[in-house]
């Protein structure tokens, strides 16, 4: 099970890298991009053929970042001047142009037949003790962090001003804590085939409603459902905190890498979290909201809109080394049009222009597509009705919560 | 891609004698199509002056204003902006010299607070490059705080200040041209060109938005070009008129010379 945690660990962080970087284009500057996948892709083509090449593996990282940023400036100049469903149109395209030039350029990518045996990072490294407790630590050091920064948003997000009683704090933390606990007892001997275990799953069910019904209860008025996902997602959030606990204990190549990556994503988040605060933010955002303003008052729209799709290029080149690191094989169907689409949907799933909505977007998105998995349905059955399922949910979502399910609706009835 | 600084246009104001004019556009044209839109216009405003600009609807007195600040290009003419042409430069270059526009529909960035609306106004901010964030983040602080200070002063003047902390878009019409204009304001502008200030606004407003241009252009100097529909507004503001009609100059003169000019009232009232 922990190996199995890690890798779904490892896909959300991933998927919510990815993510961020069509936030910062769409959900903060109003840009269209439906070719995000070509970013992810040149990010993990240049990075293992660097790799293969002998490049150390930060400069083929770091090459992939360089090149994703070309062609973002490159899609850019082809139609930031014009209107935004021109953008739309040329992303859609320059992302097939980079799958089918991998797809075709056998010499360089191998084709169809894929590329594998690149080098991967920490795969030979066996830490002592000591530098396993300090992976742990610097690990729990941004667990603890990233729960303050949630809590925060949280309140912002939903109490409407309301404060919680001094307990209120420390009881909700508790109950979610051993919700999360319970959840891993009950699903441990599950996965070792030892049956369902009832009294863990009672706890889980009892200390997680009761999370949930104490938020409810203090912050009257506020929809139970997106507080409900919000404790549901920081259950899951929990559990592969425990199984990346154990794993890097029991060190191994995929624990490695999730640290790694829980690292880039921290930092990731923690700039564009800085980004968005400063003013630099404020023009993409007056650029989302109404770019004839942003350029009355002295702002050169082409030159932000191109700063931002050339950064959420980066960040998905980025995503695009941990994609290939993950797969360990590379081919060009890894890099269809349908990834760009499961980014949007974990976007608007979130509500666009909220990086911390992103995230548990793609802990949701990832934990729906962990649980339709048990769905006994054959491979190409189970596929089709998982994007069945995720339309008609978006479809459900856009009528009853258009502002994404973790929105705010009061964005949504302002006038123009 | 990084705006590039200004050439300081300073040293002519104040060691020749300056052009008593700010603004000078000359034979201004533009067609949509086949109809002449602005035909050969021509239009001057005085330094610290207000200045009007009247004419029947579909005199093309919106699309002069888009002109001058080239957020449509001309199709011919010149515009000279204290003593620089600034025909060439793109629209937000033009607002980078001090020449600023509000809109006829007031247009707010609605899901920004009030208060950031006032914020993104300012000109020429450090943080508005991304990589300052890490070079110089104490400036940014910095200019923050004085930013703020003068954007609640200038909320607490139009009488906003309640409002800051909310949606842009939650505001009333009337809020919205008030926004509007502060914003304007945050800018520093050198002049602000005013598209229709008293257009769908209760009396009580207009009168309150009469007050607050006549305070900006008296102590902070600054110089204005108005369009407006309303003759009071017009002839109690203004102290030069132009008056525009199917696109071309019909007349230009003091409130008085504009009130008795036959040209006028016939353009106004028809045959």
């Amino acid at each position: 099970m922990v190996g199995y945690l890690i890798s779904l660990g490892i896909f959300t962080a991933t998927f919510a890298l990815f993510s961020l970087g069509l936030n910062l284009q769409w959900g903060y500057t109003g840009l269209i991009n439906f070719g995000h996948v070509g970013f992810l892709a040149l990010g993990s083509y240049t990075t293992i053929l660097l790799g293969i090449a002998g490049v150390p593996m930060l400069f083929a990282v770091l090459a992939g970042v360089i090149l994703a940023m070309g062609l973002g400036f490159v899609m850019g100049i082809a139609t930031l001047r014009l209107r935004e469903d021109y953008l739309a149109i040329v992303t859609i395209g320059m992302a097939e142009i980079v799958r089918l030039v991998a797809l075709n350029e056998d010499w360089l990518t191998r084709g169809g037949r894929g590329v594998y045996g690149f080098p991967l990072p920490l795969a030979q490294f066996e830490p002592n003790l000591p530098t396993k407790l300090g992976m742990i630590a610097i690990f729990w050091g941004v667990v603890v962090a990233a729960a303050v920064q949630w809590w925060q948003w949280l309140e912002r997000q939903y109490s409407r001003g309301r404060s919680l009683p001094p307990w209120g704090l420390p009881a909700y933390a508790a109950l979610l804590v051993a919700g999360s606990v319970g959840l891993w007892l009950t699903l441990e001997p599950l996965s070792l085939g030892r049956g369902l275990a009832i009294a863990p799953l009672v706890v889980t069910l009892i200390t997680l409603g009761g999370a949930i019904a104490l938020l409810g209860s203090q912050w009257r008025g506020v929809p139970i459902v997106p507080i409900g996902l919000n404790t549901l997602a920081a259950a899951l959030v929990g559990l592969v905190v425990q199984a990346l606990t154990v794993g890097l204990w029991d060190f191994s190549y995929r624990a490695g890498l999730l640290w790694l990556l829980v690292l880039v994503l921290a930092i990731v988040v923690w700039q564009l979290e800085r980004w968005i605060h400063s003013p630099w933010g404020r023009v993409l955002k007056a650029i989302r909201e109404d770019e004839e303003v942003a350029k009355a008052l002295g702002k050169n729209v082409f030159a932000y809109k191109m700063q931002s799709l050339m950064l959420g290029g980066a960040i998905a080149a980025v995503a695009g080394s941990f994609y290939a690191w993950q797969l360990t094989f590379v081919n060009p169907d890894g890099f269809v049009s349908l990834i760009t689409f499961q980014a949007w949907t974990i976007v608007v799933l979130g509500g666009a222009g909220n990086n911390m909505g992103t995230l548990l977007g793609a802990t949701l998105f990832w934990a729906y597509t962990a649980l339709t998995r048990f769905i006994p349905l054959d491979g190409g059955r189970l596929e089709a009705l998982r994007m069945m399922l995720i339309g008609v949910l978006l479809i459900l979502l856009m009528m009853w919560r258009p502002q994404g399910i973790l929105g705010k609706k009061e964005e949504l009835s302002l006038g123009r | 891609m990084v705006d590039e600084p200004s050439i300081a246009p300073v040293s002519s104001g104040v060691t020749q004698s300056p052009d008593p004019n700010l603004l000078v556009a000359t034979g201004l044209c533009k067609c949509f199509g086949g109809i002449h839109a602005v035909d050969h216009a021509e239009i001057s405003v005085a330094r610290n002056s207000i200045t009007g600009l009247i004419g029947p609807n579909g005199a093309g007195k919106t699309t002069l204003f888009n002109l001058l600040c080239n957020f449509i290009p001309p199709d011919q003419g010149r515009v000279i902006f204290d003593g620089e042409p600034i025909s060439h430069l793109p629209p937000h270059q033009v607002a980078l010299q001090g020449l600023l526009r509000t809109f006829q529909v007031p247009r707010v960035l609605s899901r920004l607070s009030v208060l950031e609306n006032m914020l993104l106004a300012a000109p020429r901010q450090t943080g508005e490059q991304f990589w300052n964030s890490w070079l110089k983040p104490l400036r940014i602080r910095q200019e923050e705080q004085e930013l703020r200070q003068r954007a609640w002063h200038l909320l607490e003047s139009v009488g906003l200040a309640a409002k800051a902390n909310d949606y842009a878009g939650a505001l009333s019409g009337g809020q919205r041209k008030l926004l509007e204009m502060a914003r304007v304001m945050m800018h520093r502008p050198r002049l602000v060109l005013l598209d229709e200030p008293a257009a769908g606004v209760n009396p009580t407003l207009i009168n309150q938005i009469c007050e607050y241009i006549l305070q900006w252009n008296q102590q902070d100097g600054v110089t204005f070009l108005i369009i407006e529909h309303n003759m009071d507004v017009i002839m109690s503001l203004c102290h030069h008129i132009w008056v525009l009609a199917e696109g071309k100059n019909l007349a230009n003169g003091s409130p008085s010379e504009i009130q008795t000019n036959p040209d006028v009232l016939t353009a106004y009232l028809g045959q």
